[in-house]
């Protein structure tokens, strides 16, 4: 059987903790010539994608705006037009929040995109839950979980209306006739739905994909449902091989519903990695890498996500707090998804306390210990058979990677790691097409096909 | 005003910019050979007209946008098949050409009346950093009944040109000139919203940013409110270049309150003194008679050796459109000689550049910069070498001061 191929893409590194500001290598996360480099290092290592998350509004704890980590970051769209200039096949994708925009602008500005980088456009659709978010929005306040994914799910379906509205042969320019149109209605579009009631004629011509390609990211049973009716990939979180191959049967197994196969999603996980010369060396490294990722003040602020009080009376070197956490309104942390992943505080607080005590952790070393470990630690040559390994036994179909040094961190992984894939037969040599969709193995969507055909005959 | 130490110091300096759309603003345009119109959405055809402008060391271009089709009416759409329709995201534009180009301004068109300021400013702030401080935009309204169909969320009343004096319409267009007033305020406090030297990285303290530089703006108006701060830091100019086209009263006002650059649209020296003295005025009453606000005035212009050949082409394209031509600005058609005349008497009247519209941009841009561009600069009346790196540096523009920083000392 022919070995799967390992699908690539690098987050450039943002405003969480994983990132390592302080050290002496980290550069701007703003400037222009850092995402030029974090890009051609991605391109260069024959990576599918770039990928950039979306941040709207600045996150604060206990009132005031959070300070410990990178704050700020540019316009994912406008660093994604930039970035078309100065790569050649490396496909670009942002993440745009559905409930803060509306579906003929963003769908412009995706066909758009997609035009100017001849075809490299992929489209993250996420939802906002919070009206803290909101208050820097005309529509302001949010929208209720149930309603968040019936908006996404109406807002990618009136946006794929627009994307579909031309199909493709529509432009004629024929200087002599005159006709720059084949047909005055191309882009008429009407849609009516519980959330958006509008028509009219979109006015960006069909894009090279026809389509961005759509990512989905989120855990829950309505996300995985949604990715699996509507995306082209998900992104996980699931960093154990067991974990993460129950996630891809459940997803996979959810696609014959909607009519679509097995290598129509693919199945992205996020992961970090820390390289060294040995297995050996690279543990003591990432070692070191999570003591700066979390200071003590990190670690109080982290606990304050679960006790949602305040913990700064604490000290970080000593034991967990003996209070409980406050369970009423989360309060503490705000613009953060990361505090709904605690569902039950007090068990967790409960199982942190017992965790420490039993281990004689430190309220630093508990927050170290149960946090996000870098995914892929080792030798190159093990970080290659320990992802290669994960594909082939799908737990994945390929890997988001995250470094923590902004923005050289891919620079040792395109040089080290890539090769040995190479060689193993797994991962491209040279890009074999074009458009992201060619390095996705995705096909192009229904209507390119269908104007194809009306151009054929 | 300002000067150039290129330049002999008695001679003003006039500026110069050129707007971009489509295959040129004649709607013939794209039926000339030279024109590319198979090309109007690839980025390689942006990248080729702004590095030609950039090549005739103008200030800056603008990219027009919009939010509909483009239309042959002033108010509704058409079902015209004969001439351009579709345009790319301005914004995007801008972006996939500013690593490609140096020293020239980027000026996309963004409509004020249907988008988020929260996004506009940190997409053009964004332009700002990607292009090294080049960034500028053209705030727009939009009374289209079809274009706001687009976004379902208001209705506008039917509207004829002929109407355009009445009250109904002078409350609907001063309604939206004041929203636009109000998108630029947030977008001009959300730019300042981080101090420049807000991002401190203080390893000791393991603190990024000195949080004390960072600033809500709690912007309240009748149609949005917006409680900051940017989630992009203070962009390389500070404050990007902000402008608007106005032809009447209420644009006039929004020049003067809220923008460094207005274009207008006079047809003759007089128009443009009488023009100029209502902005000026109005500058005053809103407290900025110290600030500079250039105002250009825009012309769509059709150059070429012979003054015959340029008026023959205008008639030429005029017959293959099936109609004349007309626009809200002038439209000369002449020798580059001549129309440097042209821009020197208005440049007496007190306009401070010009923003040209390529009838056919094909022909029309290399005429400016190869034609008119070299007949300015041996009358000493334009820069002979880029002077400055950013937009604001071009247009002798300082780079203003936090408006926070200045209060939060006290």
């Amino acid at each position: 059987m022919p070995r799967k191929q390992i699908h690539l893409a690098a987050h450039f590194p943002g405003v969480n903790n994983t990132t390592v500001w302080s050290d002496p290598k980290a550069g701007s996360h703003v400037e222009f010539s850092s995402f030029a480099h974090f890009a051609q290092t991605a391109e260069r290592a024959k990576f599918d994608f770039l990928f950039l998350a979306e941040g709207l509004r600045l996150r604060e704890q206990g009132g005031e705006i959070y300070d410990l980590d990178v704050v700020g970051r540019p316009d994912t769209f406008t660093i994604l037009s930039a970035l078309a200039a100065v790569t050649e096949h490396l496909g670009l994708t942002g993440t745009i929040n559905s409930t803060f925009n509306e579906p003929y602008e963003v769908a412009r500005q995706f066909a758009s995109l997609d035009h100017l980088s001849d075809g490299r456009a992929a489209w993250n659709v996420v939802t906002s839950w919070d009206a803290f978010t909101g208050e820097n929005f005309r529509r302001g306040g949010f929208l209720p979980q149930d309603e968040r994914y019936s908006r996404a799910k109406e807002f990618l379906t009136t946006a794929s209306e627009l994307f579909d509205s031309w199909h493709g042969d529509e432009i004629v320019a024929d200087r002599e006739s005159g006709t720059f149109l084949r047909d005055a209605r191309a882009g008429a579009f009407v849609h009516q739905g519980q959330h958006f009631d509008i028509g009219g004629q979109f006015n960006v011509p069909r894009s090279p994909q026809g389509r961005p390609v759509i990512f989905q990211a989120g855990d829950s049973d309505e996300g995985r449902e949604f990715a699996a009716s509507s995306a082209d990939a998900i992104f996980s979180r699931y960093s154990t091989l067991k974990e993460g191959q129950a996630f891809y049967t459940d997803v996979k197994g959810r696609l014959a519903r909607h009519g679509r196969t097995h290598d129509q999603l693919l199945i992205l996980p996020a992961a970090t990695f820390v390289l060294g010369e040995s297995d050996a060396e690279a543990a003591e490294l990432a070692r070191e890498v999570r003591r700066q990722q979390v200071s003590g003040a990190t670690a109080i602020k982290h606990l304050e996500f679960v006790w949602n009080r305040d913990l700064s009376g604490y000290d970080p070197d000593g034991p967990l707090p003996d209070i409980d956490p406050d369970l009423g309104e989360h309060t503490i942390a705000r613009g953060r998804a990361q505090v709904r992943m605690y569902r039950d505080p007090l068990a967790t607080a409960r199982e942190w306390r017992e965790r420490a005590a039993a281990n004689k952790w430190s309220i630093r070393d508990l927050v170290i210990e149960t946090g996000n470990r870098q995914s892929f630690v080792g030798s190159p040559a093990t970080v290659a058979e320990t992802i290669d390994e994960f594909v082939q036994a799908d737990a994945a179909d390929g890997f988001i990677l995250v470094p923590h040094i902004t923005p050289g961190g891919l620079d040792v992984f395109a040089d080290q790691v890539v090769p040995l894939l190479q060689e193993r037969g797994v991962f491209r040599t040279e890009y074999e097409g074009s458009t992201l969709r060619d390095h996705l193995g995705l096909k192009e969507p229904s209507a390119v096909e269908a104007g194809t055909r009306r151009v054929a005959s | 005003m300002s000067s150039s130490s290129l330049l002999p110091s008695s001679t003003p300096v006039l500026h110069l910019a050129v707007a971009l759309d489509g295959a040129g603003w004649h709607p013939a345009a794209w039926r000339e050979q030279v024109s590319r119109p198979r090309e109007l959405f690839t980025a390689r055809y942006w990248a080729d007209l702004v590095q030609e402008a950039e090549r005739g060391l103008l200030d800056f271009v603008t990219i027009e946008d919009g939010l509909g089709p483009q239309s042959s009416h002033f108010t509704e759409p058409d079902a015209r098949t004969d001439q351009v329709r579709g345009r790319l995201d301005a914004v995007l534009i801008a972006a996939r050409v500013a690593p490609l180009t140096r020293h020239i301004g980027l000026v996309p068109t963004v409509v004020a009346t249907h988008t988020e300021p929260f996004h506009i400013s940190k997409a053009i702030a964004t332009l700002d950093y990607v292009s090294s401080g080049r960034a500028g935009l053209r705030v727009q309204v939009s009374a289209r009944r079809n274009e706001a169909a687009h976004f379902g969320r208001r209705t506008f009343p039917a509207l004829r040109i002929e109407d355009l004096d009445s009250p109904e319409v002078k409350e609907l267009t001063g309604d939206l000139f004041d929203e636009a007033a109000d998108h630029i305020e947030v977008v001009r406090r959300l730019w300042d919203s981080w101090e420049d030297d807000a991002e401190i990285r203080d390893v000791a303290t393991g603190r990024f940013i000195d949080r004390d530089k960072l600033h809500y703006i709690d912007f309240e108006g009748r149609h949005f409110s917006v409680k900051g701060p940017s989630i992009t830091p203070r962009p390389p100019q500070g404050q990007p270049v902000v402008s608007a086209l106005a032809h009447k009263s209420v644009p006039f006002q929004l020049v003067a309150r809220s923008t460094d650059i207005g274009f207008v649209t006079p047809h003759d020296a007089d128009q443009a003194r009488a023009v100029l003295d209502e902005i000026r005025t109005a500058q005053a009453a809103a407290g900025r008679a110290d600030e500079s606000v250039h105002v250009f005035g825009d012309l769509v212009v059709f150059l070429d050796d012979d003054p015959a050949a340029a008026a023959a082409r205008r008639e030429r394209l005029d017959g293959l459109a099936g109609y004349t031509y007309t626009s809200d600005a002038r439209i000369f058609a002449g020798t580059p000689s001549q129309l440097a005349d042209l821009l020197q008497e208005l440049q007496q009247a007190g306009l401070t550049g010009f923003r040209l519209r390529p009838g056919v941009v094909g022909h029309d841009l290399p005429a400016i910069t190869q034609g008119l561009v070299p007949e300015l600069q041996r009358r000493g009346a334009f820069r002979s070498a880029y002077e400055a790196d950013t937009l604001r540096g071009l247009l002798g523009l300082t780079r203003p001061a936090n408006r926070y920083a200045a209060t939060a000392t006290v």
